[in-house]
């Protein structure tokens, strides 16, 4: 039962997302439920990838090449256990967020599958199954943006599915050619095989073509704002902190493990420019934005251009602990991003319902109203700024130190800049937040609202700021398969 | 030793948790958070004395929380920090009676006390930084405490002068930790040590320890208020009289000066600094600062502004002891760090008496003040003559050694002109006001006067403090060569900076 977890967090997911369709009484019980137990099944994912390193799991005993197989290391179980841990406080959340009874009988099966989607796609081996998974993962998400019915959020769903199936066409494509190349699409056996050859090239180029566009990396972010500032604000949460990132993990195992022989400096370089434009112009526009959840989105914009900046960083540092430390300084920005971008969006969405708005001028007084929600603001604020203590500090110092260490010093000046608008950006809400209004509240309002996004809050800071000594050894230890 | 190894985690955690509790509390309840508040500041007095016993006898305190595997967390007692340290407690204590006396009637005063507490913490902790890494943590929550009690009355005036002061100090702050980071690459982990470390490591470039210098001493320079980096300070003013004091006396200014003598001594090693050439940028720049803050001081007629230039002049001679090589010298900056603080709070504490009292905030509006508020303006007289540097006041103390190091380095030629021309500058601004103060006769009205109740000229949480502060600052001058007094500790610091 234990070695079978890395089915079970598939598995009962799943059978909620059945389950909450048929008896849609007691959906929202049944995701709590399903949602613990695969974060029960995640933890124990974790701790078989620490006592014995990664491992794969083959469905039904067929091989590979003709079964499914699943597998886990450090990076998919890490994030894993990070999305699990940020749907299951969005679950909480989400129970006591949809009023309208018609649409929470709409979300929860919905909701489910976008977990069945995230899970499946951070353990499958093979390139089909990341395309599947990656499209299923796109539909719930599209389907789960139309939920919030206005014009704005259709329009900006149906951009969000077109764009989608721009990026999985393109995907596919990389994937059958990589399949006629090679004759298979496991990821370990790619690994071995892969060398630079034209077909190798574009293929590469056709995979990462299409994980950008879902990664939303400039200049091919434009789908990301509306579509991510329009959603239920659980549904925004679980966007912007995981179905964006899912992508840019594909992307790192793609180049990192799979692809090596064919990635040249100068693309990474390309990548990494990109990145560092996202960075500046997702913060700009982030500080024009008038509206809370559309400046979360931008940010959205710029914190994953600070994890493509990682990338022409990893390719020039040297093998060893340089490297390794870059790695794991980029996955550690992931993490913090994932914790305070979806605290951010849960704590927006309490804001918004408190308010009836969440046009960012007019939020005087909400620090008195809402203490906690406001604190929450603050403390995720600080770990999208990357300020201590914040997981994102550290990684930020790694990212400045291997610049100077891959004497590519000009990055510095962009992280600079960036962090100096994200300060910008966040201390312009609580400039207005902490306006005068005659309202007082209580410290604590909505329990079921508020302590999920402050436990997210507290994950992204304290305990990832002053607690992740860990991931560095994990990471560095069990990220590779014996021999590959 | 176990239980001295983590007095530093217990000094923290002393004013740390009331601060965390005391913003759950309603507003109402009055008497929980004041007692929350002293017990706090008493206990974190009572360890203090403890770490100033284990000092003094070279007892090792040293904790150590692995963050990565080349990063640490590490607290660490050592003679410098004990004063910084000792410098805030003291002076926690007597502010925070001050607040709760100054804040008796204004609302979100949980807010106001719970962030008290943080900015506190937030300063011993960068005084017990073991290094480079930690004392970065905790000089950027320091910025991140403030803020909000800069921005504490809530009117735009309020929250522009607050945007100004994180402008600046998070500007500063991004700089600091680059040169930091920098640094590590090129040198491994900075623990602070006596001497400097990297004076022991000679095969590193010295342009780029040079640039390193200079991008760090801009981000701390920034919180000093170094010219041309002064701007936020007067701005700054805006905030209550209590963060104001806290602000010019301990927490911020002095968090900027502490780093610097921090970088010069324990990461650059004074003597290596030398060798760089760094000192005498970093002189020029003090020396500068020095005049150019009491000149402006002069032309101001509102109080609290005029004594904020006083500030970025005064805080500058500490920086100017750093930049002379030399033990007197030495000396002179790190005595300065204390005596400027306790004469600077009594000074912000009087203003806010005057305002609160009397609703006097300029200096045109204090003729006669002195009759109406004798307390008070004792105190005030005591520590603007400490400023200028009247013997036997613990100012002069400072200005002797400066003086007395710069002769001995062979810096006398440009900085005996600079103390001379600082100290008629001081006169210039300070005994205007206390000539009107004692010898002018009082206006018919004041501009906003309470009426006087009790005994006092007002409610003893207010008087109280200033005079207490001036007489400290009055003590430290006449029992300089006391045992345990600034002075003594000075030069116990200063022997293990030198000694080889």
């Amino acid at each position: 039962m234990m070695n079978d977890a890395i089915i079970w967090v598939i598995i009962i997911p799943l059978l909620g997302s059945l389950i909450s369709i048929s008896w849609s009484r007691y959906a929202s019980l049944t995701a709590i439920i399903s949602n613990l137990l695969a974060l029960a099944a995640s933890i124990v994912i974790v701790n078989q990838v620490y006592q014995s390193g990664p491992f794969i799991h083959e469905l039904g005993g067929w091989q590979a090449g003709l079964g499914i197989s699943l597998r886990a290391d450090a990076l998919s179980s890490v994030l894993l256990l990070m999305s699990m841990l940020v749907v299951s406080a969005a679950t909480f959340y989400a129970s006591s967020y949809f009023t309208d009874a018609v649409k929470r009988a709409r979300f929860w099966p919905l909701w489910l599958m976008l977990v069945v989607a995230l899970n499946a796609l951070l353990l499958s081996g093979d390139l089909f199954n990341l395309y599947v998974t990656l499209e299923l993962l796109s539909l719930s998400a599209v389907a789960l943006t139309a939920l919030s019915d206005s014009r704005a959020a259709l329009q900006a769903a149906i951009r969000y599915l077109s764009i989608g199936l721009l990026g999985s066409l393109v995907f596919l494509a990389g994937v059958a050619l990589v399949y006629m190349g090679y004759g298979t699409l496991d990821l370990l056996a790619l690994s071995n095989k892969i060398d630079a050859s034209p077909l190798s090239q574009v293929a590469f180029g056709l995979l990462t073509a299409g994980l950008l566009i879902k990664s939303a990396l400039f200049p091919l972010h434009f789908w990301l704002p509306s579509a991510h500032a329009s959603a239920p604000a659980p549904v925004s949460a679980a966007l912007s902190a995981l179905v964006v990132k899912v992508a840019v993990y594909i992307l790192l195992r793609l180049w990192m493990d799979v692809f090596d022989q064919v990635l040249t400096p100068l693309s990474a370089m390309l990548l990494g420019t990109l990145g560092a434009i996202a960075v500046i112009w997702g913060s700009w526009q982030a500080l024009q934005a008038q509206r809370l959840k559309l400046m979360a989105a931008y940010s959205t914009v710029a914190q994953i251009g600070y994890l493509f900046i990682f990338l022409p960083l990893i390719v020039a540092l040297p093998e060893g602990s340089l490297k390794d430390a870059a790695f794991t300084a980029l996955l550690l920005m992931a993490l913090t991003h994932g914790f305070a971008k979806s605290a951010f969006f849960l704590s927006a969405g309490v804001i918004q319902q408190y308010c009836g708005h969440d046009r960012i001028a007019e939020l005087a007084g909400t620090a008195r109203a809402l203490p906690l929600t406001t604190f929450v603001i603050a403390l995720s604020g600080v770990a999208l700024i990357g300020l201590p203590p914040s997981g994102s500090f550290l990684g930020k110092w790694y990212l400045v130190s291997s610049s100077f260490q891959a004497g590519q010093w000009w990055w510095v000046v962009v992280i600079a800049v960036g962090s100096i608008l994200a300060t910008a950006y966040v201390f312009r809400i609580l400039g207005y937040a902490f306006g005068p209004r005659e309202s007082v509240g209580r410290v604590l309002n909505g329990g079921r609202k508020e302590i999920p996004a402050l436990i997210l809050a507290l994950f992204a800071t304290l305990i990832l700021g002053f607690g992740s000594a860990g991931l560095w050894d994990f990471v560095s230890q069990h990220r590779y398969f014996p021999g590959s | 030793m176990d239980f001295f190894d983590h007095l530093p985690l217990l000094i923290l955690l002393s004013s740390l948790i009331p601060g965390l509790v005391i913003f759950l509390l309603r507003e109402e309840s009055h008497g929980l958070r004041t007692s929350l508040n002293l017990f706090g500041a008493v206990t974190k007095l009572a360890l203090v004395g403890l770490m100033i016993w284990g000092v003094y006898h070279e007892w090792v305190s040293d904790m150590r929380w692995q963050i990565t595997p080349d990063l640490e967390l590490v607290l660490h007692a050592d003679a410098l920090s004990v004063v910084f340290v000792t410098l805030s407690t003291v002076l926690w204590l007597v502010t925070t009676i001050y607040a709760i006396g100054y804040l008796e009637h204004s609302p979100h005063r949980s807010r106001f006390f719970g962030f008290f507490s943080l900015c506190v913490t937030a300063t011993v902790g960068l005084a017990l930084a073991g290094n480079l890494f930690t004392f970065i943590i905790f000089y950027e929550l320091l910025t991140l405490a403030t803020y909000p009690l800069v921005a504490h009355k809530g009117s735009a005036e309020a929250v522009r002068g607050a945007r100004i002061y994180l402008t600046y100090t998070l500007g500063g702050g991004v700089l600091l930790l680059i040169g930091a980071i920098w640094l590590h690459t090129i040198a491994g982990p900075i623990d602070f040590q006596e001497r400097g470390v990297l004076s022991g490591l000679t095969q590193l470039d010295p342009w780029t320890l040079r640039w390193i210098f200079l991008f760090m001493i801009i981000g701390l320079g920034v919180k000093a208020a170094l010219f041309p980096l002064h701007g936020w300070l007067p701005q700054a003013m805006v905030a209550p009289a209590p963060v104001s004091a806290l602000l010019h006396a301990v927490a911020v200014v002095k968090a900027g000066a502490f780093g610097i003598i921090r970088v010069v001594y324990d990461v650059f090693g004074v003597e290596y600094a030398d060798a760089l050439g760094l000192l005498p940028f970093l002189g020029a720049i003090a020396a500068f600062t020095i005049v150019y803050g009491s000149v402006k001081a002069l032309s101001q007629d509102h109080l609290k502004r005029r004594l904020a230039y006083s500030t970025i002049s005064q805080v500058s001679y500490i920086a100017l002891g750093a930049a002379i090589l030399g033990p007197l010298a030495t000396i002179g900056g790190i005595v300065h760090l204390v005596h400027q603080g306790v004469m600077k709070i009594t000074l912000f504490f009087a203003a806010g008496n005057y305002a609160e009292t009397l609703g006097v905030h300029h200096v045109s509006e204090m003729d006669g003040v002195g009759r109406r508020m004798p307390a008070t303006t004792l105190a005030f007289s005591i520590a603007a003559l400490g400023m200028i540097g009247i013997p036997p006041i613990a100012g002069f103390i400072s200005k002797w050694y400066l003086g007395m190091g710069a002769l001995q380095a062979g810096a006398g030629y440009w900085v005996i002109p600079v103390l001379i021309a600082s100290s008629l500058l001081n006169a210039a601004y300070f005994l205007p006001i206390l000539y009107r103060a004692w010898f002018k006769p009082a206006a018919e009205k004041w501009p906003k006067e309470k009426p006087q109740s009790g005994r006092w000229e007002m409610s003893g949480a207010l008087m109280w403090p200033p005079v207490i502060t001036a007489a400290v600052a009055l003590l430290f001058g006449l029992f300089a060569a006391a045992p345990f007094s600034p002075l003594e500790w000075a030069t116990l610091i200063t022997a293990r900076e030198y000694s080889r």
